[in-house]
């Protein structure tokens, strides 16, 4: 220790102005050169089509090689708004959105309870768990497929050998149902995240908060009202933030179950776009739709930073 | 005492019936591929194969040309070169990147990292049409070079954040002893930050992997033949022309699950540990 203060090494705590600024720069050039690779490989792809699509979506584009694409201005947001298809797949959206978020929190969160309780073969059972958010979405998608499947599936078999129907049913048949089953194979792999998501923020809470309430004989549901879900909350706000981006992205489980049938039941934002632009060659609607997932997320995202700092739960 | 021994005969009730639950569409999965088409078919179902049938695996492991069999392990070929390709890139870029936000102090640093951040919320679906006419024009399209490129632009922003969290949590004051000694910033990354930082770069390797091998949609857009058509595409081709073969598709999706399954419950315990710095601050 004496050898550090008896060197002369610049002061940490109270630098000399000059040699400040001088470092401050240093970082700057040298921070420059490390980010450097990372927003080559990052923006160097995504910056010309963002700035495409924008230009796109103004024009009307009726196919890759059109020539003739005259300057609609704002028309391609217009006609997009104005479509009831539009309006449908926004609801499904927030139907999935809210559902599936909703299933992930409150399933997710019993999961890390039980992640964090105290067991044999612990290392089993999480990697039990972790299984369904490492299977590959599509592959995810067909799995439930065949179980959900009115010929032959599973789930057909295991409700009727328990008498709950006498007959087997098309679970992929009605528009409805079918979105809820999309949203079951969603949970069923997005759950672990989640959980795996909460137990890192409940292994941050300090042992010592539980022990002082148990002294003051508080019970389990006032335990969890009271210090778990009040420290919990970054990591639920995340959770929520992240979730609802992916699903106003959400296309591979769609596309592998039910690619958006039945009578577009399970069509949601992103897919309807995708519709719009490669199936009906309507490139000039379809980017504007994009914008328009886009501005909705951004909207939300902000909406959600500005009540968890207004809640005084910021994160950045 | 009883109490707690009653609570430990909970837990672990629970934990077998929660395991079983989660476990069992998989396993559905698994017996499905191994069960001849008979019993897959008949009802009630049958749900213990009557025999072992592995057919469908040989299939797949020596069909010869134009075969599922060789159609799947092209693609399975070329998924294991993207996504090593594309977790490689993405990791060496990330690793330098985080440690400028995690250790550097420059201007606009809180608004870079977020325009990093921010790309995550742009969808795949908004980029489609542009890149594919920027890969054709620079003869990338159906490449598996291209697949990387483009899929690195994806995994990139979140390896950054992980390492990022990461490096921030480990104390400055071990690097400074290295910075004394003369070894340089990059002499302090790679000698001091790297090797403590091993939960961290564990499970942003880990979900650097998953992301690569689970991408879908540039694959279903810029990928045309066996030369650099992947695993999700192949297997999602599979679901759609084999409906009534849910055994093949089953065999299929197995093998395509087996890398990150398997990659995934190795460094598990690296997902908590990883990212428990990130939950401090995002």
């Amino acid at each position: 220790m004496s050898t550090v203060t008896n060197t002369p090494v610049p002061d940490v705590a109270a630098p000399p102005v000059g040699k400040r600024r001088r470092r401050l720069e240093n970082h700057g050039k040298l921070a420059f050169w490390l980010l450097l690779p990372a927003a080559v490989a990052v923006f160097g792809v995504i910056v010309y089509p963002i700035l495409r699509t924008l230009l796109i979506s103004f024009f009307q584009v009726d196919s890759v090689l059109a020539v003739d694409t005259p300057f609609v201005g704002l028309g391609n947001y217009a006609s997009a708004l104005a479509s009831p298809g539009f309006w449908a797949s926004m609801g499904r959206t927030l139907y999935f959105t809210l559902t599936s978020t909703a299933l992930e929190l409150v399933l997710g969160l019993g999961l890390a309870a039980l992640l964090n309780a105290p067991m044999k073969f612990r290392w089993l059972f999480r990697a039990v768990v972790v299984v369904p958010w490492a299977v590959p979405t599509i592959v995810n998608a067909a799995m439930w497929k065949g179980i959900f499947n009115a010929e032959y599936g599973a789930f057909n078999a295991v409700l009727l050998q328990l008498g709950l129907i006498d007959h087997y049913q098309a679970w992929l048949g009605d528009p409805f149902t079918s979105l809820n089953m999309v949203i079951v194979a969603d949970v069923w792999k997005t759950t672990p995240l989640v959980a795996f998501f909460l137990l890192a923020g409940l292994t941050s809470i300090p042992k010592e908060l539980y022990e002082a309430a148990r002294l003051d004989r508080a019970g389990w549901p006032r335990m969890f009202r009271s210090i778990v879900l009040p420290l919990l909350v970054p990591s639920i706000s995340i959770v929520v933030v992240l979730r609802t981006v992916e699903a106003f992205k959400v296309f591979d489980i769609i596309y592998g179950m039910t690619r958006g049938g039945p009578a577009n039941g399970t069509q949601t934002i992103a897919y309807y776009t995708y519709v719009t632009a490669f199936s009906d060659q309507n490139y000039g609607v379809g980017s504007a739709l994009s914008y328009l997932i886009v501005m909705v997320i951004l909207i939300l995202s902000t909406i959600y930073l500005r009540v968890l700092r207004r809640s005084g739960m910021s994160l950045v | 005492m009883r109490n707690g021994r009653r609570n430990s005969v909970l837990i672990h009730l629970a934990a077998i019936v929660v395991g079983l639950a989660i476990i069992a569409p998989f396993a559905l999965m698994v017996i499905a591929s191994i069960s001849p088409q008979s019993n897959l078919i008949s009802r009630p179902l049958q749900w213990i194969p009557s025999t072992l049938y592995l057919d469908r695996y040989q299939e797949i492991f020596t069909g010869g040309a134009n075969s599922v069999g060789s159609a799947f392990r092209s693609a399975f070929a070329n998924t294991v070169i993207v996504a090593s390709g594309t977790v490689a890139i993405s990791m060496v870029v990330a690793i330098l990147g985080a440690y400028a936000f995690a250790r550097l102090r420059f201007r606009f640093r809180g608004t870079v990292l977020m325009i990093f951040l921010a790309t995550y919320m742009l969808p795949q679906i908004a980029l489609l049409i542009p890149l594919y006419l920027a890969l054709s024009a620079l003869q990338l399209l159906d490449t598996k070079l291209g697949l990387i490129i483009v899929d690195c632009s994806l995994v990139i922003p979140f390896t950054l954040w992980i390492l990022s969290n990461y490096f921030v949590t480990i104390p400055e004051e071990l690097e400074e002893a290295a910075l004394i000694d003369g070894c340089g910033r990059m002499g302090a990354l790679f000698r001091v930050v790297l090797p403590s930082a091993k939960p961290g770069i564990f499970a942003a390797l880990m979900f650097s992997f998953l992301l690569a091998w689970d991408e879908f949609m540039y694959a279903l857009i810029f990928t045309s033949s066996d030369a650099s058509k992947t695993l999700t595409v192949a297997i999602s081709e599979f679901a759609g022309r084999y409906t009534t073969d849910f055994g093949l598709v089953a065999a299929g999706g197995i093998l395509a699950a087996l890398p990150p399954v398997i990659i995934a419950v190795i460094f598990q315990r690296y997902i908590v540990s990883g990212m428990a710095a990130g939950a401090v601050k995002g």
